[in-house]
């Protein structure tokens, strides 16, 4: 039996999983146990490894985009690493992602700690749309007073 | 703080007075952080990944934690000590292998140690002596809260932490233990209890060794996954488990005692004499047999105080820490004698084990 990474030599290590149900099986060479950290559990180096042999491919057949416009990472690129190159990534093959993430996760939605500061800019957002909404009314109901309030009130937004 | 000082004191976690400290002989919890706004280090080019770390390094070195930190760019470590820190768990295999453009900062106590671009601009662990998971993971979730006033991290409503794999992306987190678990593999359950973990997602494998072998009966259990659930969750999960585990592991060293006292014994004894007596020890042999004697010290066939001692040698017959005192390079076979020399200077003066009169073992199968 050929080595799932290189395909080229014996493989002699045989890892199986079972993440939620789902078996994960993976056989390696030394070279590339070695390599991929299998030795090292103290790294995050197996779980991924695990996963991550047929997620380009998931990716691949989810996705349609082919590069991230801010860091110029490519499907290929994530073939060859299973890693992503920027945050925006995410963003960028979101399609391909879903899939993937579904597949190794318990969830696909984030329910965990929130940094503070973005816990403030999603409050601020959420402010700001519903005085943009109130100055659309205003205008339209043509309460200018109200409008000229609220005009302040989002400006001060921009300041801070 | 020079590397030297902090090399030559064990770290706070090693010194084994935790709750549990007999079978889980550590807990840790890791997170996993990168900026907003720039490519992760495997992508990143290296002025970027320079920028990144000059960002980075002085804020974490401003953490109270880190007042006197050990704080250092890889390329000024030696292999050796890379190899060193890497035996003490406080940076990964991984990152040993960085050069310019990575570093480490770690708190003299060596409970706390931040990696600066690994496989992500942050990897920030906590790690305690025995079964400690819950404050383990406060310590590093205020760690993380302190450095997220300054530094602002990758991070999605609804991914949560974006991280350079996407196995890591949510919480960031990794949280495990390192539990000892001798009896189970010497009756044969252990590979039930790692399927039965696996089931409900969570990872065991060997702490040393390749593939399914673990030396010195060393186990890490670990969270496989960390989107969709909340981190609280799951270390309240992990937590219950390795209860459950360490139960297990009891049971069977009754079940032992009770049934095959001339094998428990013959493997401590064995454990015992050989190591007071070889010239030449390889690694995996070593840690085979300090788990016997530490076996034997949970189950007062030695004096409470050799379990220092033993639990010192586990990370002193790493190959790395062999050989941090020597001027230079020890072959395989110089490193077996020195080993060898360090384990009989230490267990030396450490008294037969007082095990009574044990009686014979029951045949299988005869209750
Ligand atoms: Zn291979
Ligand atoms: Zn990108």
């Amino acid at each position: 039996m050929n080595c799932d990474v290189c395909q080229t030599n014996q493989a002699t290590v045989f890892l199986t999983q079972i993440v939620d149900g789902k078996m994960q099986k993976v056989n390696l060479c030394e070279a590339c146990s070695k390599e991929k950290g299998v030795t090292d559990p103290t790294g995050f180096a197996l779980a991924d490894l695990l996963l991550g042999l047929g997620a380009a491919q998931e990716m691949e057949r989810g996705g349609t985009v082919q590069k991230c416009p801010t860091c110029g990472f490519t499907q290929a690129d994530f073939k060859k690493t299973g890693r992503l190159g920027c945050g925006a990534c995410y963003q960028t093959f979101s399609d391909g992602l879903a899939a993937l993430l579904k597949g190794m996760h318990k969830g696909t939605e984030h329910i965990g700690k929130v940094p503070a500061r973005a816990l403030q800019s999603i409050e601020r957002e959420t402010q700001m749309r519903s005085l943009q909404r109130d100055l659309r009314k205003a205008v339209a109901a043509e309460d200018y007073e109200s409008a000229a309030q609220l005009r302040d009130q989002l400006k001060q937004f921009d300041v801070r | 703080m020079a590397l030297h000082n902090i090399l030559t004191s064990s770290g706070d976690w090693m010194r084994g007075d935790g709750p549990h400290h007999q079978i889980v002989v550590s807990s840790r919890v890791r997170l996993a952080r990168n900026l907003r706004n720039f490519a992760f280090p495997g992508w990143a080019k290296k002025n970027e990944r320079l920028q990144i770390l000059e960002t980075i390094k002085p804020q974490v070195e401003l953490l109270p934690e880190m007042s006197d930190a050990f704080s250092v760019y890889s390329q000024d470590l030696s292999a050796l000590e890379k190899q060193v820190l890497v035996e003490r768990h406080l940076i990964s295999r991984e990152h040993a292998a960085k050069g310019m453009g990575s570093a480490v900062v770690m708190n003299r106590r060596q409970t706390l140690s931040i990696m600066i671009n690994e496989e992500d601009h942050l990897r920030m662990q906590a790690i305690r002596s025995g079964l400690q998971l819950k404050s383990v993971f406060k310590m590093i979730d205020k760690v993380d809260s302190l450095l997220e006033e300054r530094l602002d991290f990758a991070f999605s409503p609804q991914l949560g932490y974006l991280t350079a794999c996407p196995t890591n992306v949510g919480t960031g987190m990794r949280a495990s233990a390192m539990v000892h678990l001798p009896a189970l593999v010497m009756s044969e359950q252990i590979n039930q209890v790692i399927q039965a973990v696996n089931k409900i997602g969570l990872a065991v494998r060997g702490l040393y060794g390749e593939g399914t072998e673990a030396l010195g009966n060393l186990f890490q259990v670990s969270n496989q996954t960390t989107l969709g659930e909340k981190e609280e969750d799951i270390i309240a999960r992990l937590h219950k488990v390795i209860e459950q585990i360490i139960e297990h592991e009891q049971n069977a060293r009754q079940l032992l005692l009770q049934k095959k006292p001339n094998t428990l014994l013959d493997h401590i004894g064995r454990g015992y004499g050989i190591l007071q007596h070889a010239y030449s020890m390889n690694s995996k042999e070593a840690l085979n047999l300090l788990s016997f004697m530490k076996l034997g010290i949970d189950l007062g066939f030695f004096p409470e105080p050799c379990r220092q001692p033993v639990d010192e040698l586990f990370m002193e017959t790493q190959p790395a820490h062999l050989q941090k005192g020597t001027a230079q390079k020890l072959a395989a076979d110089e490193r077996d004698s020195l080993r060898a020399e360090i384990i009989r200077a230490k267990l030396g003066a450490f008294p037969k084990p007082s095990v009574g009169t044990p009686g014979p073992d029951q045949a299988a199968g005869n209750p």
